[in-house]
C-alpha cells in the first residue's frame, strides 16, 4: 500500500460527484479540493458553508444527511490561521466527505450548522471553547470543556503547554 | 424549578452534571454540564511522538481501550501507508470484539443496577472478570492495555492464550441467555424501559446519535460492515436493529450485539493465520530483542525510534471505527515531523449525550436514570 501523491488540482477532481455537484451549484463557493489517501476534502468559502451543506444534504443522489464531526486546526503563525473541519456522512451511500473552511485569525467566525443538524451544537461549542472560533447563530455558544471563567483557548498553538496560567 | 443532578450521582457513571428544569415531577428541559474530566488529551498528543500517543488513547474510553488503540493506530498507519500482516489484523479483530463484550457487560450490569435489578450486575461482572483476565494475559494490564502498536501488535500473545479465549467464547452464549432470562420478559424491567426515552429515526440523525443509540431508532449503520477496517470484511455477522427507539429497544440491540460479538470473535479465533504480528517497516516498528542483540542495524533503528521517533508524511486522515458506543473517529494531521500536528478524537459518548434532552423532555425524573443508562456514556470519552 504505497502512498500515492495527493491530487489537489480541481480540474482533475471535477468529475467526482461531490465536487461536480458543488461546482454546478455554485462554482464560486468552492475554494479547492484534495484527494489524498482515499479521502476527499473540499474547501468551501466561509459565507456559503451552510448553503453548501444543505445542497449536499438535499441532493437526491449524494444524500450527505448526517454530520459526523466538527473540529478545527490552528496553523499559527500562518494566515488564514484556522481551518474548521466538517466530516459529513451519507447514511444511504455510506460515504464520508470532508468540508473545510479557512478562517483568518482576526475574524474567526463562520455560520453555525445547528439549524441543519441540531447535533452540531456540542461540537461547535467545543471548537469555540478550545480554539476561540465563533459560530454565528449558535443558540448557546458558551464554554463546554473548560470552566466558565477560563482565559484563553487551550488548543491554539500559541497557548503554552507548560506552566501556570 | 431547577433540580441539580450530579456531578456525583451514582447513575451518571462518572462525573456528569445535569440541570433538570422540572414542573412537578415532569422534566421540562435537561441541560447537561460536562467537562469535569477534561484533561486536555488532544493538547497533550501534540507534544508526544506518534508512538507515545497510544497509551493516552486508552484513557479516553476506559471501558474500550483496545478500540481506541485500534482507531489511532489505523489512522497513523493510513498516514504512513503501511500494510499490517493478516495475523495481527485477525488478533486485533478478536480482541476488539472481546472489548465490546467487556464494555457491553459493564453497561448491562450498571444499567440494570440503576433501574433496580441488582442480580444482573453480579452476573455481568463475573464474565467481565474473565475478559479482563484475558486482557491481562495478553497485555499485562487489565484496563489500560496499550497492546496495539503502530504497525501491528506489541508482541505475540502468550502460550495457551487462544485456548483460554476459546474456553470463554464457548461458555459465553449460555451466560447471555442467563442475563436475558433475568430481564427480557421481566415485567418490572419492561415497565421501566418500554416506551421510555423515545428517540425517533429523524431525531437520531439530526442529533448526531451514533452506535446502538442510533440503531435502536432504526438507523442501519455499522461501520464494521459499511466501512470495513482491519479485515472486518472477512467476517460474517448481523447488525441488530430495532425501530422502537426506546430504552428497551436499545437494550435488545446491545444484547443482540453481545451475541454477534461472540460470533465474530469465534470466527477470528478459528481463522487466525500464521505469520508475523508486526509490519515489515523497520523505521516505524521496534525490532525484536533478539535482533537488537545480534544486528547493528536493528540496534540503530531501535535507538532512533525511541529517541527521536519516526517521521510521518504530511497529510490528514479521518479514521472512523465502530466502538461499543458508536463511531469513534480519529482525525490526525501530520506536518511531516515526528509529532502529530493535531489529533482530534470524535468520541461517540460526546455525540450521543446530545440526544438525552430529546429523550427526557416530558418524562419523569426516574426516567432520566433509565435514559442515561440506555445511551451508555463514558465520561472520560465525553470530556477527554
Amino acid at each position: 500500500m504505497a502512498l500515492q501523491p495527493a491530487i489537489t488540482d480541481l480540474e482533475q477532481l471535477k468529475d467526482l460527484p461531490e465536487v461536480a455537484r458543488l461546482l454546478a451549484w455554485n462554482a464560486g463557493a468552492v475554494a479547492g479540493a484534495k484527494f489524498d489517501r482515499n479521502e476527499l476534502t473540499i474547501w468551501v468559502d466561509r459565507t456559503s458553508l451552510r448553503a453548501a451543506c444543505l445542497a449536499l444534504k438535499n441532493d437526491s443522489e449524494l444524500q450527505y444527511n448526517a454530520l459526523s464531526d466538527i473540529t478545527c486546526v490552528d496553523w499559527y503563525p500562518n494566515e488564514p490561521r484556522f481551518e474548521v473541519v466538517y466530516q459529513l456522512f451519507s447514511i444511504p451511500n455510506k460515504k464520508y466527505l470532508r468540508l473545510k473552511v479557512r478562517l483568518s485569525g482576526s475574524d474567526a467566525s463562520v455560520d453555525s450548522l445547528v439549524p441543519i443538524w441540531p447535533g452540531a451544537n456540542f461540537f461547535e461549542r467545543e471548537v469555540f471553547d478550545l480554539f476561540g472560533v465563533r459560530f454565528d447563530e449558535h443558540p448557546n455558544l458558551t464554554r463546554i470543556m473548560m470552566p466558565e471563567n477560563w482565559e484563553g483557548h487551550p488548543l491554539r498553538k500559541d497557548y503554552p503547554v507548560e506552566g501556570y496560567r | 424549578m431547577i433540580l441539580n443532578m450530579g456531578p456525583q450521582h451514582p447513575s451518571t457513571h462518572g462525573v456528569l452534571r445535569l440541570l433538570l428544569e422540572i414542573d412537578g415531577e415532569t422534566i421540562v428541559r435537561v441541560m447537561p454540564d460536562i467537562g469535569y474530566l477534561h484533561t486536555g488529551i488532544e493538547k497533550t498528543c501534540e507534544a508526544k511522538f506518534y508512538q507515545q500517543v497510544v497509551p493516552l488513547t486508552d484513557r479516553i474510553d476506559y471501558l474500550a481501550p483496545m478500540t481506541n488503540n485500534l482507531a489511532y493506530c489505523l489512522a497513523v498507519e493510513k498516514l504512513l501507508g503501511i500494510e499490517i500482516p493478516p495475523r495481527a489484523q485477525w488478533i486485533r479483530v478478536m480482541l476488539n470484539e472481546l472489548t465490546r463484550i467487556n464494555s457491553h457487560l459493564v453497561w448491562l450490569g450498571t444499567h440494570a443496577l440503576d433501574i433496580g435489578a441488582m442480580t444482573v450486575f453480579l452476573y455481568c461482572f463475573r464474565e467481565r472478570e474473565d475478559v479482563l483476565r484475558l486482557f491481562e494475559a495478553v497485555s499485562g494490564q487489565r484496563m489500560m492495555t496499550s497492546y496495539f502498536r503502530i504497525g501491528g501488535l506489541a508482541l505475540e500473545p502468550p502460550l495457551g492464550f487462544f485456548d483460554r479465549v476459546k474456553d470463554f467464547l464457548d461458555r459465553f452464549p449460555a451466560n447471555i441467555d442467563e442475563y436475558e432470562s433475568l430481564l427480557t420478559s421481566n415485567p418490572i424491567w419492561v415497565k421501566r424501559t418500554k416506551g421510555v426515552a423515545y428517540l425517533s429515526y429523524d431525531d437520531a440523525i439530526a442529533l448526531c446519535a451514533t452506535g446502538p443509540t442510533m440503531r435502536g431508532s432504526g438507523v442501519d449503520v455499522d461501520l464494521r460492515r459499511d466501512k470495513p477496517y482491519s479485515g472486518y470484511e472477512n467476517f460474517k455477522f448481523n447488525v441488530p436493529i430495532s425501530t422502537d427507539g426506546d430504552v428497551y429497544a436499545r437494550y435488545l440491540v446491545r444484547v443482540a450485539e453481545l451475541r454477534e460479538s461472540q460470533k465474530i470473535a469465534k470466527q477470528a479465533l478459528e481463522g487466525i493465520p500464521e505469520g508475523p504480528v508486526k509490519a515489515d517497516a523497520p523505521h516505524v516498528v521496534l525490532p525484536d530483542r533478539e535482533k537488537m542483540k545480534t544486528q547493528m542495524e536493528a540496534l540503530i533503528y531501535h535507538f532512533k525510534i525511541v529517541t527521536e521517533g519516526f517521521t510521518v508524511p504530511p497529510g490528514e486522515v479521518y479514521m472512523p471505527i465502530e466502538s461499543p458506543r458508536g463511531e469513534m473517529g480519529y482525525y490526525v494531521v501530520s506536518d511531516g515531523t515526528a509529532k502529530p500536528y493535531r489529533v482530534h478524537m470524535r468520541s461517540p459518548s460526546f455525540a450521543n449525550l446530545q440526544s438525552l434532552r430529546k429523550m427526557c423532555e416530558g418524562r419523569l425524573i426516574a426516567d432520566v436514570v433509565a435514559a442515561i443508562g440506555s445511551i451508555d456514556i463514558i465520561l472520560g470519552d465525553v470530556d477527554r
